[in-house]
């Protein structure tokens, strides 16, 4: 719709040139905000009657199944590798000993939850937007919302409630993978007997490690499905529009995956000391 | 939908006349710049088809999403089987919109789920219907449009045309009181789209529908139509019968017909 003239435009360029920056950032805040008020939607259409139990099993499934291999196999490969590389340094002060919980600690801690929110994020949170957008982009919302069912509800409620409840899983799924990706890296070096080390492991691991991070995991899950489907259900422009909502969910729950995680560790740290 | 759930109804039954279906006054819509829809009145009577012609762009579709409030109007008054569609809450407008079925222009199937489970959705909360009601709808739906064998495929795997009648067969399903059809026989064959056409009439006689018709198939105006109106720049330009319509003093309302 370019029907300025010439002067119209002109007029347009100097008045709006300075403000560039202002402008990003408004946008910044507007999607915040946008996103905000999205989530809010999402707790009030939880809590009314009408849950789709049956959709929400089989989204559930839908994440777990289609993340389990790749979180299998990044876990294994975590536990391996950390504990092959701090094998020398401990080796060196002579705490050998102190391996397999220095590393189950790592484990739990930090790189079990981060690593598996981050592979759902790219794997579950661009499925979800694409999926959304094409439905968005193709009417299928639409076609939801006239024939009485709350499209609201029934995609994105659904896929929300699977996230938060998958990710704690496959999390958990994750670091058990990976302590066993470590008893194999130990076992590299010496031998040792899997309940030894799985003693060993847990003679370290404390109360303050394990909830924590397992608290965090929810938050991980919920950040993916909202993102996830606040993009999907409120793309546009066709199907240009569905390739940009996928790109932007993982993007944006990647980051708020860390901004989230630098939160827990400071909340965390409040209760521990 | 971002409306306003708690607007006081300060009376629903707004209709003077209880022999509309759908009422619709000075609607107004615009997208930006764009005067869409700029003074539209229209009425339905119950148990009547009313075709829509127009020009490609010229807001028809725009007209009837605004009925099912998938689109805000700007202004106007929009009254549905004496519901006034924009005073009424969420959930009573869900239940008007169960009573109203919606033919999209693109068919809008559910790409993830097959030919049957698309069928099944208008159903899913029926709670009269047994299974085997549900069954018997879905089979029946899909024989009225010539579609039975292709029940276990995935939209995807179906033709253009397929799709269009697979979208009509979800719309007729829940047998609705009013039918909102958005160009039911655009890319048939002209054998299929006469079929189409004349079970658009069949679905009339039996569940006495009152129907608004999208078309620029003008066989399928003149088979179903009980009445014609014109769209032109966001008016209605031109009302009558097919007859009446085809001998138009206005010759571009005449080139419709030619
Ligand atoms: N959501 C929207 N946002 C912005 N503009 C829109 C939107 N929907 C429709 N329009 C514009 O409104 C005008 C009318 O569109 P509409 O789809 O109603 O046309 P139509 O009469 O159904 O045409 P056709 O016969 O080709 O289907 C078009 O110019 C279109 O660009
Ligand atoms: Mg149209």
């Amino acid at each position: 719709m370019a029907r300025h003239n010439l002067y119209d435009s002109e007029d347009e360029i100097s008045e709006k040139t300075p403000k560039i920056p202002f402008r990003h950032l408004k946008s910044f805040f507007l999607e915040v905000s946008l996103i905000t008020s999205f989530s809010f939607e999402f707790f009030r259409q939880l809590f009314r009657k009408g849950f789709e139990f049956s959709e929400t099993a089989k989204q559930s499934y839908k994440i777990g199944y289609n993340s389990l291999p790749l979180v299998a196999i990044t876990g294994f490969i975590m536990g391996l590798v950390l504990t092959m590389q701090s094998q020398p340094t401990l080796k060196n002060f002579g705490a050998e000993a102190w391996l397999p919980a220095m590393v189950g600690v790592s484990l739990i801690r930090e790189i079990g939850p981060v690593i598996t929110a981050l592979i759902c994020a790219g794997k579950s949170g661009s499925g979800i937007g694409a999926e959304l957008a094409s439905m968005k982009v193709t009417e299928q919302i639409d076609a939801m919302e006239v024939s009485g069912t709350n499209p609201f509800k029934y995609l994105v409620v659904t896929r929300v409630v699977a996230s938060m409840l998958m990710i704690p899983v496959l999390a958990v799924f994750a670091d058990a993978i990976g302590i066993f990706g470590s008893y194999i890296g130990v076992n590299l070096y010496g031998d040792i007997s899997f309940r030894l080390f799985i003693v060993q492991v847990f003679e370290k691991v404390e109360f303050m490690d394990i909830f924590p991070a397992f608290i965090k995991t929810f938050f991980f899950g919920f950040a993916i499905g909202i993102i996830g489907t606040y993009k999907g259900y409120n793309a546009e422009n066709g199907t240009e529009g569905v390739g940009y909502s996928a790109n932007s969910s993982v993007v944006i729950a990647s980051l708020l995956i860390f901004i989230i995680d630098l939160m827990a560790v400071q909340i965390t740290s409040l209760f521990s000391y | 939908m971002d409306r306003n759930t708690e607007v006081a109804v300060p009376e629903k039954r707004t209709s003077v006349n209880d022999d509309f279906a759908v009422e619709i006054q000075h609607l107004k819509k615009s997208f930006g710049d764009l005067h869409v829809l700029k003074d539209v009145n229209l009425t339905v009577r119950k148990g009547e088809n009313l075709v829509v012609l127009g020009k490609s762009g010229s807001g028809k579709s725009v007209l009837i999403k605004c009925l099912v409030q998938l689109i805000e109007p700007d202004e106007g008054k929009l009254v549905i089987l004496g519901n006034d569609v924009s005073a009424i809450s969420n959930d009573e407008l869900n239940v008007l919109r169960k009573k109203i079925g919606f033919l999209f222009q693109s068919a809008a199937l559910y790409d993830s789920m097959t030919v049957r489970e698309n069928l099944e959705f208008p159903l899913r909360d029926q709670k009269k219907l047994s299974a085997q009601d549900k069954e018997n709808l879905v089979l029946e739906a899909l024989k009225s449009v010539g579609l039975s064998k292709a029940i276990d495929k995935m939209p995807a795997e179906l033709s253009g045309g397929m799709r269009k009648r697979l979208g009509l067969a979800r719309t007729l399903i829940l047998k609705p009181e009013i039918i909102l059809y958005d160009e039911p026989t655009t890319g048939l064959d002209p054998v299929t789209a006469k079929d189409i056409s004349k079970l658009i009439l069949e679905v009339q006689k039996k569940n006495k529908t009152s129907s608004i018709i999208i078309t620029h198939d003008m066989q399928c105006a003149r088979i179903t139509a009980n009445r014609i109106v014109v769209f032109k720049d966001g008016y209605c330009v031109a009302e009558g019968t097919y007859n009446e319509l085809e001998n138009a003093d206005d010759p571009w309302v005449r080139s419709f017909f030619q």
